[in-house]
């Protein structure tokens, strides 16, 4: 007997296991005959960039550019990645498209199912939010992930709500979220300009905002676009705009030299 | 290492879990018990929220703090509010503490080979009226304590904690011993020092700090009614009471 | 017992187009003792009376906390009522779990009365033995709505259901009018004298025999109810000050509405020295 219990139960020869003593899941022995041929989502592969999102005064805005990307490839640079859910509720999906999709089959069919009750209750944004939550959460738990970073923003009975889900089913709600790269570029921008002023941050300045989030995000993002679009959710309901072109200024490129041997 | 050729079979399989930061630590007293946990979430080095409480109100006296794993902490927090929904339906009663500690024990193991990432410290006050804290691994072992830390900063805060609740190192006046419980206002000194000490000394610490307080029924709340910022959340004034104080913790 | 060529399989329509199992279900209900069900614009409540087998029995259970929001009185088998309870139930949870929202009270309804429906059409299978009446509160405020073992379900002012429960829905049918701007001192006392019309003659209303289910804000003589009012069952001691305010039968078989409420926040209901005795 060894003193390390961890080394209890195992066997000597880590090919052999005469007393099935490996928890179920590492046992070697296929139990199921198709198993290989069930294929669970190991890496997105269509993918798309940050989704940006904040509240404001009346309501919370969205903001996610049109590429959808093929590694490095920009495979499809006309990809929409805001949902309006119901009435109150939008979705902003970043990661794998095809993910999204089939994300957006489902809410679709669960928001016919809540307006054929015709009885009032409809689905608001928190709802939405938890929704996802458990569907994300019970595909990580199926080790089949939907793989995503989601975004959801709404605006009912008077009340702001955003909040963010993703293939781990991690949840939370903040004033300003950003998902992938916008986490780390966009966050500290959002924060300073809207954190503890939600109240009187006018949708215009807003906007504003995010434009210029946007377009830092271009400018520092390999995966992004200069196109994007802003859904807007205010007591009025779900708002999403054409698309929107990014104005850039590359002139400054030219004068920079990087850190390499300097040829030209 | 990968070199990039095929001589070796890669693979990238999903990791389904995460650690999202924080801590949470609970003190019993003699009539009483603390609870308390930060409030920030992270993923990385990156803050996602300020405000993601983790401590949650079970009954009028329990308390339970999930630490770990954001998604499978609430999911664990949601299904154990369900089971005590369903023996209120039962027995038109709370389920008590000392029954919710086995639940949870139960319910924690029947996850053994694919566990819920969470570190679980259940506190609140027993049916003879003692303040309990029961602390969990993530696979449902368990035990009833004085005190507990876990979570990220577990290693700064519980030998603070075993000195200062359990006095060890400490040797007592000649003639005197150690008191058995800490009276509740120096418990909640103690709490509160535990977590600025924390939020100074680790990243995945601070933002903000929420404080449960449970009082035994028919025992003085120490003063804790009267204290600035406390939010009474008693289901009945002659029963258990239950508070809340929440502080605010460093940002950075 | 009659009996009769097309009653013996529920898939089968009589000549005269009627299902008789599911009209026989429905006389399960009426075996039952009353309950009766009522609302305001702020209060839903139900009234039951409990049947005790003898002295040494224990009264039957006729209500059911289904959820914080919701609550349910039963007539009729008492056994079948639990499994839709605990459907409701599951319901309730269910969608707390998955949306974490409270369950919409027509909804709840109607997957009992989807589920009642199955039975009255499927080969080899029974009708419910149970009516009930369910209240609830949601956006829209409180609501009373009743179930029948036939998959109806409808919305109410004021219902009731069991033995002799048309007498107390001719009390229903005459006072109904007043019932949205009463108190919920004076909607339970019309309750109370509803379900005293379904009494046998030499019985009467006792704290042993009456449940009253609450849904709404607190009452005068409540403590201890959140301030979201959710579902409470009342029985025993804490029900006698209502009982006490009831109208004696011989004096007012219609009593003026306004005249002996309880104003607001006076623990005094009815004729207010019987409030003295509760005090203590």
């Amino acid at each position: 007997m060894d003193h390390f219990p961890t080394n209890w139960g195992r066997p000597r020869n880590d090919a052999f296991d005469p007393y099935a003593t490996y928890p179920l899941h590492q046992r070697a022995t296929a139990k199921d005959t198709f198993a290989e041929g069930v294929q669970h989502t190991q890496q997105p592969i269509v993918t798309g960039t940050s989704v940006i999102g904040i509240m404001f005064k009346d309501g919370v805005m969205l903001a996610a550019d049109n590429l959808a990307s093929y590694g490095s490839l920009a495979r499809f640079k006309d990809i929409q990645r805001l949902h309006p859910v119901g009435s109150s509720t939008v979705l902003g999906a970043s990661g794998d498209m095809s993910d999204f999709q089939a994300l957006q089959a489902i809410l679709d069919d669960l928001t016919t199912d809540e307006f054929t009750y015709q009885d009032g209750h409809d689905l608001g944004p928190a709802e939405v939010h938890e929704y996802l939550s458990r569907v994300m959460y019970a595909r990580r738990s199926k080790m089949d992930p939907l793989w995503n970073s989601l975004l959801v923003g709404g605006f009912r009975d008077g009340k702001r709500f955003l909040g963010y889900v993703d293939l781990l089913g991690t949840t939370y709600s903040a004033p300003s979220i950003a998902t992938g790269y916008g986490a780390y570029i966009a966050i500290p921008l959002l924060r300073a300009a809207v954190d503890g002023k939600e109240d009187t941050l006018t949708e215009d300045a807003a906007r504003a905002l995010l434009h210029e989030c946007m377009r830092v995000l271009f400018y520092r993002d390999a995966r992004s676009l200069d196109k994007y679009q802003l859904a807007t959710v205010t007591a009025d309901g779900v708002r999403i705009s054409d698309q929107i072109p990014i104005e850039t200024e590359w002139r400054f490129a030219e004068g920079i030299r990087g850190y390499g041997a300097q040829t030209q | 290492m990968p070199d990039g050729s095929f001589a070796h079979s890669q693979q990238r399989s999903f990791n389904p879990y995460t650690d999202n930061g924080g801590t949470i630590l609970a003190i019993a007293g003699a009539d009483f018990t603390v609870i308390a946990g930060d409030t920030r979430q992270s993923e990385g080095y990156s803050i996602q929220t300020r405000y993601a409480p983790k401590v949650f109100r079970l009954t009028d006296r329990a308390v339970l703090a999930v630490n770990g794993f954001a998604a499978d902490g609430n999911m664990f927090v949601k299904k154990v509010k369900q089971r005590l929904e369903w023996y209120r339906h039962a027995h038109a009663k709370d389920m008590p503490l000392r029954a919710i500690a086995r639940l949870i024990q139960t319910m924690l193991y029947a996850q053994r080979f694919f566990p819920y990432y969470v570190y679980n410290i259940l506190g609140g006050i027993e049916e003879d009226g003692t303040g309990a804290v029961y602390s969990f691994d993530p696979v449902g072992s368990y035990e009833r304590e004085a005190c507990r830390a876990a979570g990220a900063a577990q290693s700064l805060v519980q030998p603070f904690l075993d000195n200062q609740i359990y006095f060890k190192n400490q040797t007592a006046a000649p003639g005197q011993s150690h008191p058995t419980h800490l009276p509740l206002p120096d418990v909640l000194a103690i709490v509160i020092d535990s977590f600025t000490s924390a939020t100074e000394r680790h990243i995945e610490v601070g933002d903000g700090l929420e404080i449960y307080v449970v009082v035994a029924k028919g025992r003085s709340p120490q003063g804790l009614d009267t204290m600035r910022g406390v939010q009474e959340m008693s289901a009945r004034p002659d029963g258990d009471r239950m508070f809340v104080i929440r502080r605010d913790l460093k940002k950075d | 017992m009659f009996r009769n060529t097309y009653d013996s399989d529920n898939t089968v329509f009589s000549p005269q187009g009627r299902l008789h199992q599911v009209e026989y279900a429905l006389e399960a209900v009426k075996q039952g003792s009353a309950a009766v069900g009522l609302r305001s614009k702020t209060h839903a409540i139900l009234l039951a009376l409990k049947r005790s087998f003898g002295e040494l029995a224990s009264y039957q259970q006729k209500m059911y906390r289904i959820d914080d929001h919701v609550g349910i009185a039963i007539a009729g088998l008492t056994s079948d009522a639990r499994v839709l309870s605990n459907f409701m139930r599951q319901q309730a949870m269910s969608s707390r779990m998955l949306f974490n929202r409270p369950a919409p009270v027509n909804r709840l309804v109607s997957a009992i009365a989807d589920k009642a429906q199955v039975n009255t059409q499927e080969y080899g299978r029974r009708p419910y033995g149970v009516g009930l009446l369910v209240i609830g509160q949601d956006k829209q405020g409180p609501h009373l709505y009743e179930f029948s073992p036939s998959g109806n379900s409808y919305e109410y002012y004021a219902m009731s259901i069991g033995a002799r429960s048309q007498s107390a829905k001719t009390y229903l049918e005459k006072h109904y009018e007043s019932f949205m701007d009463c108190t919920l001192e004076e909607l339970i006392r019309h309750g109370l004298h509803a379900l005293r019309e379904t009494l046998q003659q030499d019985k009467e209303l006792t704290i042993h025999n009456t449940s009253i289910g609450i849904i709404g804000p607190a009452g005068a003589h409540e403590e201890h109810v959140g301030p979201e009012g959710n579902f409470r069952i009342l029985e025993g001691e804490v029900i006698e000050v209502y009982l006490q305010s009831m109208i004696p039968k011989d004096t007012g078989d219609a009593p003026a509405p306004a005249a002996p409420a309880a104003p607001a926040g006076a623990p005094a209901a009815g004729t207010g020295d019987e409030d003295v005795q509760m005090a203590d």
